[in-house]
């Protein structure tokens, strides 16, 4: 579904030099240690950022010249998912029309997308009035209705709590296997990626240098740059 | 990580045309003062031109110097102590920065001139006038912007200073006096920069040839002697002057429209001894005593004596319209720039854009106007684009205002939400309606209020092109001051002030309350 072919890129003095291979409908988790390029692999898939050279796929289109919106890809990032000057209802709406303008059809997909992320009641409310997990929840509501077949997830649930991240993580989960997203998700939290993913990628200044099972990334028998980060 | 789409791109042409713009209106004024000058053999350098030089330093010198002197115990005063009335009196030390110097002026001569109740304490007109009237602009405006560092001072600081058993004058050796004396050579090259390139208090209070300024003498060769070649002499010595105190200073121009948040309070353990209060409040006093009576002169003799005719109600309408045009135009200007020089990669190209938003500072309005004249008589009646050329003017003049407003909640709206209208689409008109203009409204009207600001006040563009047909309310009292109806003149300089400060509390309060939503 998605793939990199000696993808590099450059910021400030780190060269960065990705290959990549995700299948079709797995929860890949990035995990890796601060500043090793993890959300900037993110921004180059998103268009966010452009390779220096190499080539991205995505869904075998070559996404070189094609704008962030345009690419099949929706992201969820740390913070500043919503504008926090619009309501819930407009900024989910956002997701469907750039100009806001939305038919009865079109409006009866944000009332339900927001049912399912349980924010019906909610739906008049600014951002800022919302807790971080249900700010986060917003973002989700729009993936649902913008139905892009990839999903990136920067560190969205890095500011709550476990129980809470836990709860976001399976009602992901639970949209992933309706929808049949593609998933990659960078994350700081090990038992997050032991939780969800199928696969982890394992970065490293600027590569990727391991994509393993899940099972096989906690065993012992995994490399030892692994067991250093993991035991920190 | 900088959360920018890099890859966003925005259209050129509104840059390019801002840019040729105030390239055109830089050049256009510039370009005529050069080639007569050197027509004229850059005769005319007499003693005349050096005299005017020689002032024009001496002054803007003795003023920064007296300003400081007067700013540094009044703001270790204010930064030391908590009081009731504190935040009043700081409230008082903006009036000043919102006055039009012509009302100040008037003021000032209401007082300390032949009539006033200070009469004969020191001469009004001439050096002493005029220092008095830039120590009541500048002092006060030194006194927030120091207060502003003091601030900044670590309240452990302060905790160290008692643990360590600091005496007050220890407290200010190490803690204080280093705090402001790493901003003090930028404050002080503001206040010369302001003072050199001042206008309506050199033109009302200076004299003859032996106390003006190159600002006023441009004004005087052009619309007194009709000696264009004199006059152009006069704008490329206040050229280059400009120039140099701009490189030095311009970082510190923008500092002006940032008002300092309401002040916390910073818990102190020194200054408790009698002697030290007495001094701060004796401190204050003196501060206070510089900057009140003539504001209140102004509004005791003229809150009864405003005239509300016909040319009274022609200036007013005449100044709103101005003031708004020009703030239109300068908030058009900075906010392409701003959008610009956010998102470009070369920093040769944002450098240009910086020292184009200080056009009016480097090339002071004299200099601009004075080109801008004798490059349209060629083509024209000037007096019929007079209005133009005024809003023209005063929109470059704001410029340098309007954009510490605008730029760092510009750069701060792009980092939260580039990445998120990139991957909606969001684009143009649209990002525009739902996003920049609602999240950005409060920046957006401080600037705009800046350049209305600037422009209500304004004497030196209305001066250079006005006629009996375009009358703004500084021009009025102007007028009337030189019919010596100085109780009319001091009636309409009370409506110029109660508009300049609805402006103004209207910007505080805005600055202070921006929603960081």
């Amino acid at each position: 579904m998605i793939t990199l072919e000696g993808v590099t890129f450059r910021y400030e003095t780190m060269l960065m030099n990705f290959n990549l291979e995700v299948a079709d409908g797995e929860l890949m988790a990035v995990i890796g240690p601060s500043g090793a390029g993890k959300s900037t692999l993110l921004s180059l898939i998103a268009g966010f950022d452009e390779p220096v050279s190499g080539q991205i796929k995505i869904a075998g289109v070559d996404m070189a010249d094609c704008a962030p919106d345009q690419r099949p890809v929706d992201m969820i990032f740390q913070d500043n998912n919503s504008f926090a000057h619009l309501d819930v209802w407009t900024n989910v709406a956002l997701g469907i029309s750039p100009k806001l303008k939305l038919d009865a059809k079109q409006s009866a997909t944000v009332d339900n997308a927001l049912a399912v992320v349980g924010l019906t009641s909610f739906k008049n409310r600014r951002p800022t009035e919302l807790s971080g997990g249900e700010r986060q929840r917003i973002a989700i509501a729009r993936t649902l209705v913008r139905d892009k077949p990839v999903l990136l997830l920067d560190e969205p649930f890095t500011a709550l709590g476990p129980a809470l991240r836990r709860e976001m993580l399976d009602l992901l989960l639970r949209i992933q296997r309706e929808k049949k997203l593609t998933i990659l998700m960078v994350t700081h939290q090990p038992e997050d990626a032991r939780h969800a993913a199928s696969k982890i990628g394992f970065v490293e200044s600027g590569q990727i240098l391991y994509v393993m099972d899940n099972k096989a990334f906690f065993a012992p028998t995994a490399p030892a740059e692994i067991h250093a980060y993991l035991k920190g | 990580m900088a959360q920018y789409a890099r890859k966003i791109k925005i259209p050129k042409l509104p840059i390019v045309i801002a840019l040729g713009f105030i390239l055109v209106a830089v050049t256009s004024g510039f370009l005529p003062l050069f080639w007569l000058s050197l027509r004229a053999g850059f005769g005319g350098l007499d003693a005349y031109l050096p005299r005017v030089i020689s002032f024009t330093l001496k002054q803007a010198f003795l003023s920064t110097v007296l300003s400081l002197l007067f700013a540094l115990p009044v703001a270790l005063a204010f930064a030391r102590r908590q009081f009731p009335a504190r935040n009043m009196l700081l409230k008082l030390f903006s009036i000043p920065l919102a006055l039009p110097a012509i009302v100040a002026v008037l003021g000032i001569i209401g007082i300390y001139g032949n009539n006033g109740f200070l009469h004969g304490l020191i001469s009004v007109y001439g050096l002493p006038g005029i220092l008095l009237a830039h120590v009541f602009f500048n002092m006060p405006m030194a006194v927030r912007l120091m207060l502003t560092q003091l601030e900044a001072v670590p309240p452990e600081s302060f905790r160290l200073g008692a643990q360590l058993g600091f005496t007050d004058s220890q407290v200010f050796r190490f803690i204080e006096w280093p705090q402001i004396a790493s901003s003090l050579s930028g404050i002080a090259s503001l206040i010369f920069l302001l003072c050199a390139a001042s206008f309506a208090v050199v033109l009302i209070l200076g004299g003859g040839p032996q106390a003006t300024t190159l600002e006023v003498a441009i004004y005087q060769s052009l619309r007194m002697d009709f000696d264009p070649a004199r006059a152009a002499l006069l704008a490329l010595a206040q050229f280059s002057i400009c120039t140099l105190l701009v490189l030095i200073a311009g970082r510190f121009a923008q500092s002006i429209a940032v008002f300092p948040r309401a002040l916390g309070e910073i818990r102190r353990y020194h200054g408790k001894s009698l002697a030290a209060r007495v001094a701060d409040a004796l401190a204050i006093f003196i501060g206070c005593m510089l900057i009140l009576p003539p504001i209140l002169q102004v509004i005791l003799t003229g809150i009864t004596k405003i005239q509300l005719d016909h040319s009274l109600l022609r200036a007013i309408i005449t100044s709103l319209t101005i003031g708004f045009a020009s703030a239109s135009l300068g908030l058009i200007l900075g906010w392409v720039l701003a959008q610009y020089t956010a998102r470009s990669r070369s920093a040769v190209l944002r450098s240009a854009i910086r020292v184009a938003s200080l056009a009016a500072l480097i090339m002071p309005p004299a200099v601009l106007a004075t080109g801008w004249f004798i490059t349209l008589t060629n083509f024209t009646d000037v007096s019929r684009l007079a209005a133009v050329m005024v809003i023209m003017l005063n929109g470059l003049m704001a410029l340098p205002f309007i954009w510490p407003a605008i730029y760092p909640a510009l750069v701060e709206s792009m980092q939260r939400h580039d990445r998120l209208c990139g991957s909606l689409g969001l684009k143009g008109w649209d990002r525009l309606r739902l996003v920049d203009l609602p999240v950005l409204r409060k920046p957006i009207g401080l600037a705009f209020l800046m350049g209305m600001i600037v422009s209500l006040g304004d004497l030196s563009a209305i001066t250079l092109f006005g006629s009996e047909h375009l009358v703004t309310l500084p021009a009025l009292i102007m007028r009337q001051m030189g019919h010596y109806r100085m109780d009319a003149a001091a009636g309409t300089a009370v409506v110029l002030s109660v508009f300049c400060f609805v402006l103004i509390s209207l910007a505080q309060s805005w600055s202070n309350s921006r929603d960081h939503a």
